[in-house]
């Protein structure tokens, strides 16, 4: 395949996933994200030695992504939202276990059997851990295609680089659209993992587990990974800003809401009105800190969100008061329009800039 | 003075932690003289279950990785996909295989899985407590069914062995007991003709092995011995349920 391609969002996903390495793939069929296993079930059978299997549910395909990773594979699933919330279990045991591994969410409307149109409802789920237990897991969240291929072929890095499982959000417009993109190289090789289990051999054994029934083992336990997404805090914070440095009013977006957002900000410019978009690419973790930086500078935010205020709570911890942080949202999966996010932005910056001066 | 029989290497040195009469102890004892005779040690993988036998890797020296309730077939499933010439197994109670694992077990039978359970019914659960387990006995009382499991109520029990024996990819499949040393023998042949259906290639294979669990049955070990020969094996019946390589040789 050329590197320079136009493919569809869940195709640049599945390919990029491959060239960073990933050789295992377990799955269940769900809507909006069929394409991606199907994808990945055709260029699969063309490596050797990769696998593809369709699994009978979401909870055994996390399982199985369970079993791959701790042999040291490079290992993805993808589900949507009602799967991925089946798939908390195994994600709370792959943290515990502090085993890596990649889960795309090709998040629809919710809550329950909800629709297939494009939502951003599972930001709690994703960034807050979303099984049982203290725990994070990296997420990302492209808002075009060639990030989307970025992404994908970092997350198996960081996953690996910190033994934690990484969620990419999505949406099914994402899922759907088709943009050129310049495709990764495939790689070589993947890092030796010498905590893998693969048999003894002649040495001693070992055994990977997440029962820890001392408590003073389980605390210590719980502050290694607590002092482990510190570190991601500190090193893995991305972000994108867009005219935000001599904005008085700061659109907050990622994903999907984010590309709305970006057309909602040309507009304005176009208007004289001193409009820009902060993206978080990373929404865990959170880029806390160049919010708080923005905050000194400017009138006000407004997130805006492809659900009811999930991201808005992010934004509100790292302003922490120091400027107003409006919110606008349209759950249910409705793809607002940029000139309607626009109108809605300038009505909020003019009440804004009126009070503030 | 020639030693003719001792602890298997592959069983490490350290005291079983089970009840008094609880049969995991003989079961973990008979899977690890199996590795070691079959000469597997090095390349086998167990996936020890949510349950009793949860600490199973304290005890058998193999490369072991913990499972969820339940998930242990597709725990394995996902190492034997990624390793196809390591030898895997699941070491499995009642509750966890056939109640909240059923769906698990049942595919990686249908797909011919290459790997071997171990499923260990002593019809309770037993580290929560002695609730009904989806063996449980008609009239058997638990801590859940105080008046013994009533067949309106929770259907009769499960025999995981013969409805596991109508898939094309289960290849073996036999139940033994640990009740008595002469079924403690034949339910080892059964384990290893289990691993040898797994390392001839065969597809999935299983031995559902009947367990004492006295401390939650309120019976002495014997008195449990005595229930799983008088009453235990008139439900789940011993013997080999399926050898679908008999056809082949």
């Amino acid at each position: 395949m050329e590197d320079r391609v136009l493919l569809r969002g869940s195709e640049v996903i599945g390919e990029a996933a491959l060239r960073a390495g990933c050789r295992c793939y377990f799955g269940y069929p769900i809507t909006p994200q069929n394409e991606l296993p199907e994808y990945m079930a055709r260029r699969m059978a063309e490596i050797e030695g990769a696998v593809f299997l369709q699994s009978e549910s979401e909870l055994a395909g996390i399982n199985m992504v369970l079993g791959a990773s701790v042999t040291g594979t490079r290992v993805m699933t993808s589900s949507s939202s009602p799967g991925i919330s089946l798939m908390q279990e195994g994600l709370s045991y792959l943290a515990a276990c502090e085993l890596p591994a990649v889960v795309v969410n090709i998040v629809r409307g919710g809550p329950g059997l909800g629709n297939i149109a494009p939502a951003q409802s599972d930001y709690f789920q994703a960034t807050r851990g979303g099984g049982h237990g203290d725990y994070r897991c990296i997420v990302l969240a492209p808002a075009s295609l060639q990030e989307a291929a970025d992404v994908t072929y970092e997350a198996f890095d960081l996953a690996d680089r910190y033994r934690i499982p990484v969620i990419i959000m999505g949406d099914g417009m994402m899922g759907q659209i088709m943009e050129p993109v310049r495709l990764p190289p495939f790689k070589k090789e993947v890092p030796k993992k010498d905590w893998s289990i693969r048999g003894a051999g002649d040495g001693p054994s070992r055994f990977v587990r997440s029962l820890l029934l001392d408590v003073n083992v389980l605390e210590e336990h719980n502050w290694k990974l607590y002092r482990k997404y510190q570190r991601i805090e500190r090193r893995e914070v991305r972000y994108d800003a867009y005219m935000a440095d001599d904005a008085d009013f700061i659109i907050v977006a990622y994903g999907t809401a984010a590309r709305i957002a970006k057309g909602a900000v040309k507009r304005s410019r176009e208007k004289g009105r001193t409009v820009g978009l902060l993206r978080p690419i990373t929404l865990w973790p959170f880029p806390s800190q160049v919010l708080r930086e923005y905050a000194e500078r400017v009138k006000g935010f407004l997130v805006f969100e492809m659900s009811m205020g999930q991201m808005l709570e992010d934004v509100k911890l790292a302003v922490e008061g120091r400027a107003p942080v409006e919110f606008f949202g349209r759950p249910g999966g409705v793809v607002v329009t940029p000139l309607e996010l626009e109108r809605t932005v300038a009505r909020r910056y003019h009440r804004l800039l009126a009070a503030r001066g | 003075m020639e030693k003719v029989i001792g602890r298997p290497r592959t069983l490490k040195e350290v005291p079983f932690h089970y009840c008094p009469g609880c049969g995991h102890s003989i079961i973990h004892r008979l899977v690890a003289e199996v590795i070691e005779e079959l000469g597997i040690r090095g390349r086998s993988i167990g996936i020890p279950p949510c349950g009793c036998a949860v600490l199973a890797y304290y005890y058998i020296d193999v490369d072991m990785v913990e499972a969820a309730h339940g998930r242990a077939a597709a725990v394995a499933t996902g190492i034997k996909r990624c390793l196809p010439d390591r030898v895997v197994f699941t070491y499995q109670g009642d509750g966890d295989l056939a109640a909240i694992g059923i769906a698990e077990v049942i595919h990686a039978a249908n797909r011919g899985e290459r790997i071997t359970t171990i499923f260990v019914n002593n019809g309770v659960y037993g580290m929560t407590g002695g609730q009904m387990a989806p063996t449980t006995l008609l009239d058997q009382r638990t801590t859940t069914t105080p008046a013994g499991r009533q067949e309106r109520l929770d259907g009769p029990p499960l025999k995981m062995c013969e409805m596991l024996g109508q898939l094309d990819g289960a290849a073996y499949l036999a139940r033994g007991s640990v009740h008595s040393a002469k079924h403690v023998v034949k339910t080892k042949t059964f384990i290893r003709e289990a691993f040898k259906a797994q390392l001839d290639d065969a597809g999935f294979s299983m031995v559902e092995i009947l367990s004492p669990c006295p401390s939650n049955w309120k019976r002495s070990p014997i008195a449990s011995a005595r229930w799983i020969e008088e009453v235990m094996t008139s439900v789940f019946p011993l013997g080999v349920v399926k050898d679908a390589r008999e056809k082949t040789q």
